[in-house]
């Protein structure tokens, strides 16, 4: 399963050639200790600083406000925390229904140790509301957390014009940016984010890396409690051959995004293209402010799994909000919070590409979907002429 | 990524009788039991071709909206009941369904219940008898977010010996939403374990009553008149078996006997209770046929 069509880069990402060579060397040859006072440590030590400039320029911050995790969990684990440490009498937390569960079980989890959380809703097209966002803001609230762009849909959230709001407010604005970052330019210098985590697999980099962006000044009180490390901002040996790993993918990914039109232009491709041969499709979620690599296209009638492992069968990799596929029972938290049918729903498709996919993939997706969905379709019982059944249910459910 | 057997995926990717069943001959009905709904994600509506002579059926057909697993486990049970008798193929389990596919994970067991439904609403359909007092519907609801009832519930949970809520969850959906009912669930495994433990108790005294000289009517020799062999079945229920079963609220009747065959109706908390009536039914086998004859089987009816 080495040729298979990839489209499933949200999920994540091929580790780039360049980015495997630079790392490398930092688990055979290099495997020094940068704390350590010989050479043999401090050139590995260097390696780590100059990565921290990769991730830094990437982002457009300075140096000292990258601290290096292991993972987009961890960031927005220990984000939201300090944020909260940070201001001990605030007890409110704002975030959206549509946030990774990195975020959305440890809100859970505050709200049984008493904090309080309003969870934004979102429209049809993904979007808050700012009258919501508003009226929900006190003086009460400490941080407002809320995801650059969605994992599932690629909606972008517009993220300077909710932070002018949180600062109005006085709060700490969190952006969990694991989505948007190689993918949208992003200039910390002229935002109003004081927090933002990225997640290294995501941008070619290997699992097990990420950063945690910190606003200079912002009080941040660490997760990980040990040595000196990230200037005492998170404790433990780094993973050093990670974080090179995560310097390469950073500066590979900033040269990258001129090149983000091309991406676009195939998403597009692949998603006209199945608009115009497959009948009852749509596209969910806002179609303009969106991630140029990521479409999220509802098949009527059918069901995601069914759709997904019959690509399979052809090599291509996608994913799939489907009740089915997840284990649990419900369909993707995401889909239901923009309140889809549930005939749109259960057949949710995403298709997410990367800068390695080539137009003859999507040619060859264009060439095989239609056949699949066809004989899905034909096994269901919710076609055209068994249109009945599938009223009297949309109508029960709208009655429950 | 699911672990589904090879024969789920030729199944799914080769699925055996899609579709309805438009034609009929003369002597033959055809009927449809449909199940699911599109906001669960997954719907299945199961075509029957009936011959009326034989009770036999001819043909059966399929339609899913689901996924693999469920496609696989309406082809499978397609397979399953084709030459099958009516009163036969009512018999079939969702157990049945998933191990001719050589299992399902547990996740999808609810593919092979939903098989089960279909096949179960399309007899019910054919014999006449309306799926609205279904006693499955009857029940308090107890998951709101499937609309799933205590009836269904405990009925899966003696079926497949259930111990968990999770796994009652994995076999009807049931708490698979909110989960706000899972202890609602708790409670019926809990109510499901003492009702064994109970029926056990009682077929037990059944069982060493029966083996205790309470009567002097042994087994004879010379083969019993019809009229001596219903006196005396009568006389073993009423003095021995009976009284065990009123200490915990039970009761029985004979209704009938043909030949071998002693057909009883269980009544009180016997009845309504598909563990205890085959403990039960076992037990009163065993008593009659120590104390009047080997050859005896018990039918509830």
């Amino acid at each position: 399963m080495n040729n298979c069509i990839y489209l499933d880069n949200n999920a994540t990402t091929k580790i780039d050639e360049d980015v495997l060579a630079a790392m490398l060397p930092y688990l055979s040859t290099y495997y020094g200790n940068p704390s350590s006072m010989h050479t043999f440590g401090g050139q590995v030590g260097r390696a780590v600083r100059e990565a921290r400039s990769q991730v830094a320029s990437l982002l457009g911050a300075e140096d000292s406000e990258i601290i290096f995790t292991s993972c987009g969990t961890e960031g927005d684990n220990a984000a939201i925390l300090a944020a909260l440490k940070a201001q001990p009498n605030k007890k409110h937390i704002i975030t959206t229904e549509v946030e990774h569960p990195a975020i959305l079980n440890l809100c859970r989890k505050l709200e049984r140790d008493g904090y309080t959380v309003t969870y934004l809703s979102v429209n049809n097209k993904g979007q808050i509301d700012f009258n919501e966002l508003e009226a929900s803001l006190t003086g009460n609230t400490a941080v407002v957390s809320v995801m650059y762009a969605n994992n599932e849909t690629g909606v972008i959230f517009p993220i300077e014009q909710i932070g002018q709001l949180v600062k109005e407010y006085g709060a700490l604005f969190h952006v969990d940016a694991v989505q948007a970052v190689g993918k949208i330019p992003l200039d910390m210098k002229t935002s109003t984010i004081d927090l933002l985590t990225l997640s290294g697999h995501k941008i070619h980099a290997p699992k097990g890396i990420g950063a945690l962006y910190v606003r200079k000044g912002v009080r941040f009180r660490p997760l990980l409690i040990g040595g000196h490390q990230e200037r005492g901002r998170r404790g433990g040996t780094e993973n050093v051959a990670g974080i090179v790993a995560l310097g390469k993918a950073a500066e590979l990914a900033e040269q990258h995004l001129m090149g983000i039109g091309w991406e676009k232009m195939l998403r597009d491709k692949l998603e006209q293209g199945i608009l115009n041969t497959i009948p009852n499709t749509v596209i969910n979620g806002d179609p303009t402010n969106r991630l140029p690599n990521t479409t999220n296209i509802g098949f009527k009638y059918i069901e995601g799994e069914a759709i997904l492992l019959s690509l399979d069968q052809y090599g291509i990799c996608a994913s799939s909000g489907s009740a089915c596929t997840s284990g649990s029972l419900e369909p993707s938290h995401v889909l239901r919070a923009l309140g889809l049918p549930y005939s749109v729903l259960h057949g949710s498709i995403r298709f997410s590409l990367s800068r390695f996919t080539t137009e003859t993939e999507i040619d060859r997706v264009l060439e095989i979907l239609p056949g699949i969905i066809d004989r899905l379709r034909s096994l269901s019982p919710f076609n055209s002429d068994d249109a009945d059944w599938l009223k009297e249910q949309e109508e029960a459910v709208l009655a429950r | 990524m699911w672990d589904y057997t090879d024969k789920v995926m030729e199944h799914f990717h080769n699925p055996r009788n899609q579709g309805k069943i438009t034609e009929k001959q003369e002597g033959e009905e055809i009927v449809t039991g449909q199940v699911g709904s599109i906001a669960c994600g997954d719907a299945l509506k199961l075509h029957l071709k009936i011959d009326e002579a034989s009770q036999t059926i001819k043909d059966a057909r399929f339609q899913t909206f689901g996924c693999a697993s469920a496609i696989a486990s309406s082809s499978a049970l397609t397979e399953l009941l084709k030459g099958r008798k009516v009163e036969e193929a009512l018999t079939l389990t969702n157990k049945e369904i998933a191990e001719s596919l050589g299992g399902l994970p547990e996740e999808k067991m609810h593919c092979s219940v939903m098989g089960q439904e279909a096949l179960e609403a399309a007899i019910y359909t054919y014999k006449g008898i309306p799926l609205d007092t279904h006693e499955e519907d009857e029940g308090n609801i107890i998951c709101r977010c499937f609309a799933i009832t205590d009836t269904k519930i405990k009925r899966i949970i003696r079926e497949n010996n259930l111990t968990t809520a999770e796994q009652v969850t994995n076999y009807v959906k049931a708490g698979g939403g909110c989960s706000s009912c899972l202890p609602d669930i708790d409670d019926l495994l809990a109510e499901i374990t003492t009702e064994k433990e109970k029926s056990v108790e009682v077929a037990t005294e059944v069982w060493t009553n029966s083996n205790s000289p309470v009567t002097e009517s042994a087994p004879t020799t010379k083969p019993l008149t019809n009229l001596q062999k219903i006196t005396l079945i009568q006389r073993v229920i009423d003095e021995e078996i009976r009284p065990v079963l009123a200490e915990d609220g039970g009761d029985m009747e004979l209704f009938d006997v043909e030949g071998d065959v002693v057909k009883v109706i269980l009544k009180g908390a016997c009845s309504g209770c598909a563990s205890s009536t085959e403990t039960l039914k076992i037990a009163i086998e065993a008593t009659l046929k120590d104390r009047v004859l080997p050859t005896l089987t018990v039918e509830s009816v």
